[in-house]
């Protein structure tokens, strides 16, 4: 799967998961977190809407790599294969 | 429905389930209280197998309706705590309405005018603008203000979900700030009444809670009361496929050495799971563990309340009335206890719901809470029925001349309808035994129980108010029923010290 697939899925899943929130001055090298209202209830919705729509498990030890949109990409692409 | 003026369709549901489909399931649910249905929602949403069995023919719980001569009520639920705007940010319903996927325009919330704590000489009034309560402070308690000040810096400062606070008693800890015995009265009483399983006093990490339900964030109703949140849920229950049966409760939990295996419904079926999650508090549910108990005796709470309720032609407004909710003590010291006769005399809380922004009522409506003796009810309604029905006549009588205090003319005008619960009532209801509205005042706050496999939510879980039920629930499914999944994550996924433990992770 190409980076940018992989990145419209993870927009997909946060869109859904972050209800109201506007994507569209999103910075990818910015943590998330910081520009979006996202608490760890979210990020675990992240990862369970991950594994429930494209069966990819993200283990706890990995949480650290979803914080920016680019280390997201860079860390599921490969997994997405 | 003659108490709405707009047909909000949210009748109950016709054709429900009664037996369940399955005879296994990942997790049964007992309950469909507010954290109940949570709590479902969330494990079906990730594809759990989930059960929600209901005693009751309506969910709700504690906070419902019922319909009596064309009239809808709500029952329980005066006012949404934790109002909060559309997606402002970190706020308890914005995180709720999140998990739960439910867009904020279908709560339909409306904002109150504005409430008031009443003693004797002097009065407090608050809304969902911190400001107003600052300045009646200022006005009421100069001397305080700074003081106030400092305590509402500590509240604002305070972690109050984190699930390691030690128990602190509140009412020393305020005393640290605030040194007039009446403002600290005043304080107490809203917190205590809407919230506190203990007496006269509650664990501050609670009190802070409720300080930032109410004075902090504020109250709100929605558009068709407590159904149209009730109906919200079961949409969402319906709409991810959790299977919901009411008229059928859990009659039993199975457990083998300490460990859950299944339960026994009320209609007699036997059904495997390795998981339950029960809102029906602490002391009731180990009631239902079939073994030998392990050693474990949560205390029955020792609060009721009556409720009163009447109907006139005439509107809070057509008296002058302002006010959402009154909380009306007639000493200086408010007493939160169980009273020695059958209610409390000395205090009350009005609910005046045609006082929100958006009053969507036909008439007017007045609720109105005592505390109230539970054994002596019982007692009466056992032994002497004629005399527990001259009883309940004599709460509407004093309920009347409350009212009578706060609107003068309105004993005179004609009431079409009313309507007493008793604390027998409530525990009819919601199954909590002694009628207890707030639970047992042993909490378990990370859901826990002595036994492998079952959780609890809701009221002895410990997070007050319906939007922190809702929220128990959601955290409780989070916990025990998702991130179980994955081994490594023992730790904590509740509110506060989950937003230590995933997020430090996540924010490099």
């Amino acid at each position: 799967m190409e980076a940018t697939e992989v990145r419209q899925i993870v927009l997909d899943i946060i869109e859904d998961v972050a209800l109201d929130e506007d994507l569209s001055n999103l910075d990818d090298s910015v943590a998330l977190r910081e520009q979006l209202d996202l608490d760890s209830m979210d990020f675990l919705d992240i990862v369970m809407e991950l594994k429930k729509r494209h069966k990819v498990e993200v283990p706890q030890e990995d949480y650290p790599q979803l914080a920016t949109m680019n280390s997201c990409v860079e860390y599921l692409t490969p997994k997405m294969q | 429905m003659g108490l709405l003026k707009e047909e909000v369709n949210l009748a109950i549901p016709m054709g429900r389930q009664f037996d369940p489909k399955e005879t296994s399931y990942d997790a049964v649910i007992i309950g469909a209280g507010m954290s109940g249905m949570a709590a479902a929602i969330r494990l079906a949403m990730y594809d759990k197998k989930v059960l929600l069995l209901e005693r009751h023919t309506i969910s709700g719980g504690l906070n419902s309706y019922y319909n009596r001569r064309k009239r809808s009520l709500d029952v329980g639920l005066h006012a949404l705590t934790n109002f909060a705007a559309k997606k402002e940010r970190g706020r308890p319903l914005t995180k709720l309405l999140k998990q739960l996927r439910l867009p904020y325009e279908e709560l339909q919330l409306s904002p109150q005018f504005e409430s008031r704590v009443q003693f004797p000489e002097v009065g407090l009034r608050f809304s969902n603008d911190l400001d107003l309560l600052l300045s009646e402070i200022e006005k009421n308690f100069p001397h305080e203000k700074d003081n106030f000040s400092k305590l509402l810096h500590h509240i604002e400062n305070f972690n109050e979900v984190a699930l390691d606070n030690k128990t602190v008693m509140a009412k020393d800890e305020v005393r640290r700030f605030i040194k007039d015995p009446l403002l600290v009265e005043m304080i107490f009483c809203p917190l205590l009444i809407y919230g506190s399983a203990w007496e006269n006093d509650m664990d501050f990490s609670q009190f802070v809670i409720m300080f930032k339900s109410i004075f902090i964030e504020g109250f709100g109703r929605s558009r068709g009361g407590v159904r149209r949140i009730l109906e919200l849920l079961r949409n969402r229950l319906e709409e991810v496929g959790a299977e919901v049966c009411y008229r059928n409760g859990v009659k039993k939990i199975i457990t083998e050495r300490g460990k859950v295996v299944g339960v026994v419904t009320d209609r007699g079926q036997t059904l495997k799971t390795p998981k339950v999650l029960s809102c029906a508090g602490y002391p009731e549910t180990l009631s239902l563990i079939d073994e030998e108990k392990i050693d474990s005796n949560p205390r029955v709470g020792r609060l009721s309340f009556t409720e009163t309720i009447i109907t006139l032609n005439e509107r809070p407004k057509d008296f002058g009335l302002k006010d959402t909710i009154i909380f009306h003590n007639n000493q200086n010291h408010y007493s939160y206890q169980r009273p020695e006769s059958l209610i409390d005399h000395k205090s009350a809380v009005l609910c005046l719901p045609n006082n929100f922004r958006d009053d969507d009522y036909q008439e007017g409506v007045y609720r109105l809470t005592m505390m109230a003796n539970y054994p002596q009810w019982r007692e009466l309604k056992e032994k002497t029925p004629q005399l527990y029905k001259e009883k309940k006549e004599e709460v509407l009588q004093e309920s009347i001349k409350i009212l009578e205090s706060y609107m003068p003319g309105f004993k005179n005008k004609e009431i079409t309808f009313s309507d007493v619960f008793s604390p027998t009532t409530v525990e009819r209801y919601t199954g909590h035994f002694g009628g207890c509205v707030y639970g047992s005042p042993d909490k378990s706050r990370d859901g826990t129980t002595p036994y492998d496999g079952l959780f609890l939510c809701g009221t002895d879980q410990g997070f007050l108010g319906i939007i922190g039920s809702m929220l128990s629930g959601i955290s409780m499914a989070n916990l025990h029923g998702l991130m179980a999944s994955t081994p490594q994550n023992k730790g904590s996924t509740v509110q506060g010290n989950e937003e230590r433990e995933i997020s430090s992770s996540i924010t490099p």
